[in-house]
Order: structure tokens, then sequence, then C-alpha cells
């Protein structure tokens, strides 16, 4: 396995020059998220506006990998509501679990593709997942929030 | 417990050709460099052949089969105890006890401690600020769950145990300290003797974790001092999942079992049991036959070498390699500078660059290192630092291996730009 395929410059560039860091107002959801094997954490909070997801905004300490991730996520997340989000994240699940075997969707994943690399280095592929795992957290809390916050959500019943 | 002073006195070259694996070449076709014995040593023929003959013409239960192999299967397994009793200088084989490994072994201690009422509410538990988290979350468990209270040693800056406060520390209210012989972390030896008077003149009892220690130094549990010594076979050249506590007989004797199950027990009756002598009070459940066979042939294979003629290149190579890594812009070592009163255990950072991403670079060189908080999140924080960076050493570690540890730390820098 040759080490420049993890290492992407894609993915370098990302770790030097993240993507909207830093943690930032209004939020409707806060996570800390720790990647208990190597300590690498994450603080991420979710803005909603309906939807929509309009901000995502992070700090995090940890490895090139897990940082790129992140910063990547906030690139693709931003804007698009929560079921494409949602939708993003489980290609990009699919591709870090795919051992190297799927073809990354340039389409959907844009820059995210860089990380097909990591998914034939198993002990990394948490790294990757860390703060896509936090968003997720993060954006189920929110809806919550948001839902009991809302009249008509609670009047509809609906469990979800 | 000083670490003997010199140089190298066998050959390692000759020693390498026991370790099957050190033969090995990984992808790329580049040959390994092990350097993460602190994490678990490799493992010589001669444990890997004992353990192969006992499966392939010894195997069977112990000391509950009449037959012929349980008989074989038996001797064979309490012949490694013996070994092991005779390598650490147990006054008596009755002493050890085997666990799957030291964590068990520091657990098993914390419990029976509590059980037995020898720590209760109002007591107090001294443990250090360089701990592995084994020898953390057990004591924290115990003082949570009996209302006494945990106490830290500090470390200081250079790395070493920081004792300034010793006597306020340990009061007629300690009922028990325990702490490392050798940090996984900074490598530092702590000064047992100090700590092990100052427990004992209060009362108290001592628990040593020598995981990092009985491999790589000569050890001697009556002149110790100790009351309790915890190590593991895997880090000794020996297999995994078996481990060792020592413990002083009258203690052990004295203290109620850890796990319910067979071979713990003296009678069972449906109103209740009650328990076998030590060490198999505390040995529920068909023991790690195998892994007794395997370590009695590593504590044989070490001794065949001499543990102070290994303490001693541990020493070498590990100055070797404080002064070559220091040398080496932006390489921080956590820990003691220089090799005194440290074993082979170096702990650093890289500016600019993560050290799993260091660890990354140098896997793609062949060099095999540890990254990441080492199961000592507490030192960690006390220094500052997230995750480090740890390359270990052991006696078939050559300076050739400490030099591509080196040329591969820099390019690593210029891979990453730092």
């Amino acid at each position: 396995m040759n080490v420049d395929s993890l290492y992407q410059e894609i993915i370098l560039d990302h770790y030097k020059h993240p993507h909207g860091a830093g943690l930032r107002e209004p939020f409707e959801a806060e996570v800390h998220h720790v990647n208990p094997t190597c300590g690498d954490e994450i603080t991420l909070r979710v803005h909603l506006d309906g939807e929509t997801v309009s901000d995502v905004s992070y700090a995090a300490q940890g490895c090139s990998i897990s940082q790129a991730s992140v910063s990547v996520l906030n690139d693709l997340i931003i804007g698009k509501s929560v079921d494409e989000g949602m939708a993003v994240l489980d290609t990009f699940t699919e591709l870090m679990q795919g051992k190297g075997k799927v073809e990354p969707d340039e389409d959907v994943l844009e820059d995210g593709i860089a990380f097909a690399g990591v998914a034939q280095f198993p002990a990394r592929v948490k790294c990757a997942l860390l703060g896509w795992m936090a968003w997720k957290d993060a954006v189920s809390q929110a809806l919550v929030t948001n839902n009991a916050s809302t009249p008509s959500a609670s009047t509809t019943g609906d469990p979800a | 417990m000083t670490v003997v002073e010199g140089t190298t006195t066998y050959d390692v070259a000759r020693i390498r050709g026991d370790f099957p694996i050190l033969g090995r070449r990984l992808s790329g076709d580049l040959p390994l460099v092990y350097l993460d014995s602190a994490n678990t040593s490799q493992k010589p023929r001669q444990v890997i052949d004992a353990i192969d003959d006992h499966y392939r013409h010894h195997n069977a239960n112990v000391a509950r089969a009449m037959h012929q192999l349980g008989a074989e299967a038996s001797e064979a397994f309490e012949l490694g105890r013996d070994k092991v009793a005779a390598f650490i200088g147990a006054p008596s084989r009755d002493e050890v006890v085997y666990t799957k490994n030291a964590s068990e072994a520091l657990n098993l201690v914390a419990r029976v401690l509590g059980d037995a009422g020898r720590v209760g509410a109002g007591d107090e538990v001294v443990i250090t600020e360089m701990e592995h988290h084994s020898n953390i979350v057990p004591w924290q468990q115990l003082t949570q769950r009996t209302g006494a209270t945990l106490r830290w040693f500090g470390v200081t800056d250079e790395g070493r145990l920081d004792l300034d406060d010793i006597n306020t520390l340990i009061t007629e209210r300690t009922k028990v300290v325990s702490l490392t012989w050798v940090s996984n972390m900074l490598g530092t030896i702590n000064p047992l003797d100090v700590v092990i008077a100052k427990a004992h003149a209060v009362g108290a009892l001592v628990v040593v974790d020598a995981s990092q220690a009985v491999p790589q130094i000569p050890v001697d549990v009556a002149a110790l001092g100790a009351d309790f010594v915890a190590f593991t076979g895997h880090k000794l050249v020996g297999p995994t999942g078996i481990g060792v506590l020592w413990g002083r007989y009258d203690l052990l004797a004295e203290l109620p079992p850890f796990l319910g199950g067979g071979e713990m027990i003296e009678t069972v009756t449906m109103q209740g049991s009650t328990y076998a002598a030590p060490p198999s009070r505390f040995e529920a459940g068909t023991p790690p036959i195998a892994e007794s066979v395997g370590i009695g042939a590593a504590v044989d294979y070490l001794s065949s070498i001499g543990m102070a003629e290994i303490a001693a290149h541990e020493q070498t190579i590990t100055a070797y390699a404080l002064g070559a890594m220091q040398e080496i812009d932006g390489l921080t070592v956590i820990g003691p500078k220089e090799a005194v009163d440290r074993g082979g255990a170096i702990s650093f950072t890289l500016d600019g660059v993560h050290p799993h991403d260091v660890s990354q670079l140098l896997d793609s060189r062949g060099v095999a290192v540890r990254a990441g908080h080492h199961c000592a999140k507490p030192l960690h924080l006390r220094f500052g630092v997230q995750s480090t960076t740890r390359a270990s050493f052991y006696l078939y570690t050559t300076e050739q291996e400490i030099d591509a540890l080196v040329e591969a730390l820099h390019h690593t820098k210029k891979y990453f730009g730092a």
C-alpha cells in the first residue's frame, strides 16, 4: 500500500487550511465525540434553518485525516437539506467501509473522493469518520430540538 | 533496582536469529524495523516451539483429568509457574497467581482489597499521574464503591515522580499505594524503595505495576519489599493471554476470592462454598495452560541471556536513540532526556505533524511505532499534549534500526513540509 494514496494533496490542503473551522452561533445542537483508541476529539455544532443545514461549525484536535475529513464535510453539507446531507453521509460511509473496492462518486463527494485511499488503511477509517459521526449525532439532536419548539410538530404527533 | 551500566555484552545479531518475525519483509519489500516492544514484544522460536509442542503432544485440561495427557498437561502448567516464581525471586511458587493480563491482576487486587474491607469510607488510596489506565481505573472504581478517596502523586517537568509532597500524600489514612515501576510513556524508572518505605511506615499496602519492568530489568520481589506486583507475559517475549499477580503469601491467604468458578473452590454445596488456598483461590475456570508453558519458555529464554545483560543493552540502545532523535529539529522528547533511571520507551512530538501521521509515514518506511495516548491520558494532559509517538526497544533492537527511525522521521518532516 502506497502511503501517497492515503495522503492525497487535497487532504493535505484541507488539513493545512481547514474550511469553516471554529465554533459559531447560532446552533441547535452541540456534540463532543472522541475516538477512544487514539484520543482524537471534535466538538461540533449544527444550525438548522427549517430543513436546511445552514451551518456546521467545529473545533477539532486530531490527525490530518480526521481534520481534513471534517473540513470536506463542512464544504459538502452546508446549504443542503438534512435528507440530502444524510445521503452524502451514507455515500461517504460506504466509500470508507468499502476496503478500497468502492468507486467514489465525484458528483456527490467532490473533494471527498480523495478519501478513497483511506479505505485501504483500516486503522484510519475511524479517523475519517469521526467528524461525520459527530455531524450525524448533532443533526439528530437538532431535529429533536426543533420539533420540540415547533407547535405544528407536536400536534402532528410524529414520533420521529 | 539499579540498571547495570555499560554496553551490550551479547551478540544482538544472533539473538535476532531466534525471532522469526524480525526477518519479515513488509509491503514494498521493506525490512521490518520493530520499535513497538513496550506495546508487545516479539516471540523467539523457543517460545513458539514450546507452545506448539504442548498442543501437538501434551494437550489436556489440568488438575481434573486422570489420564496420562492430563498428568502431562498439569505438570507442564505448574512447571511454568515454578519458572516464573524463580525468575522474579518469589519466596514461594504459591505466590504466583495467573491472570489473563496485567490489567486483570491489578483489577483483582483492587477488587479483593475492597471486598476484604481493607479500603473503606474515609480511607485513602494513592496512585500517580504517570499510571497506565490499568492502574487508574480499578482504583477509581474501588474508591467510588467504598467511599474512599483517591489521591495522586504528580510528575515533574522532567518526567520524574514528584516526591516533594510524599509526607502529606501518604498518611495514616492511606491504605494502598499503587504505582508503576517503569512508565510506559515516559520510560521513567521510579524510586520504589522510597515510596515502599514511606507506605509501610504508615501501614499501607504497596501494589507495583511492573508490566514494563519485568521484561527489562532484573526483578527480585522478595528484595523489592512490595506487597503485590503485577505484570504480563506478552511483553517479556511470552504469549498473550497470561498475566501474573505476585502477592505476599500471608496476604493472599487472608483475602477473599476474585472470580467464582471451577478450580477456585475447596467444596461447593447448595448452601455455600469454601475456597481453595492461593494461588488456586484466584484462578477460576480453565487456566491459560499453553500460555503457562509459553511464559515458562520465555523466562528461560531471557534468563539464558541474563536480565542484567538485557538491561545493559536496553540502556545502551536508549542512550543512542535519545542522542540521535534529539538532533532532529522540532522533535521534543516527553520524559527524561538522558538514559539515567530510564527504560527503553521514548515518547515524542514532532512540530507540525500529528502523531498518527508520524506513525503512518514511519510505517510506510517499515518502521513500526505506536501513536496515541498510550493508555495514559492524565499523563499526556500533564504535558499538555493530546497524543505522542512512542518508539520502544528491547533485547533485539539494533543501532541500525534507530538510524532507520531517524531517517524515516526526516522523511516524515519533509513529506508534511514541517
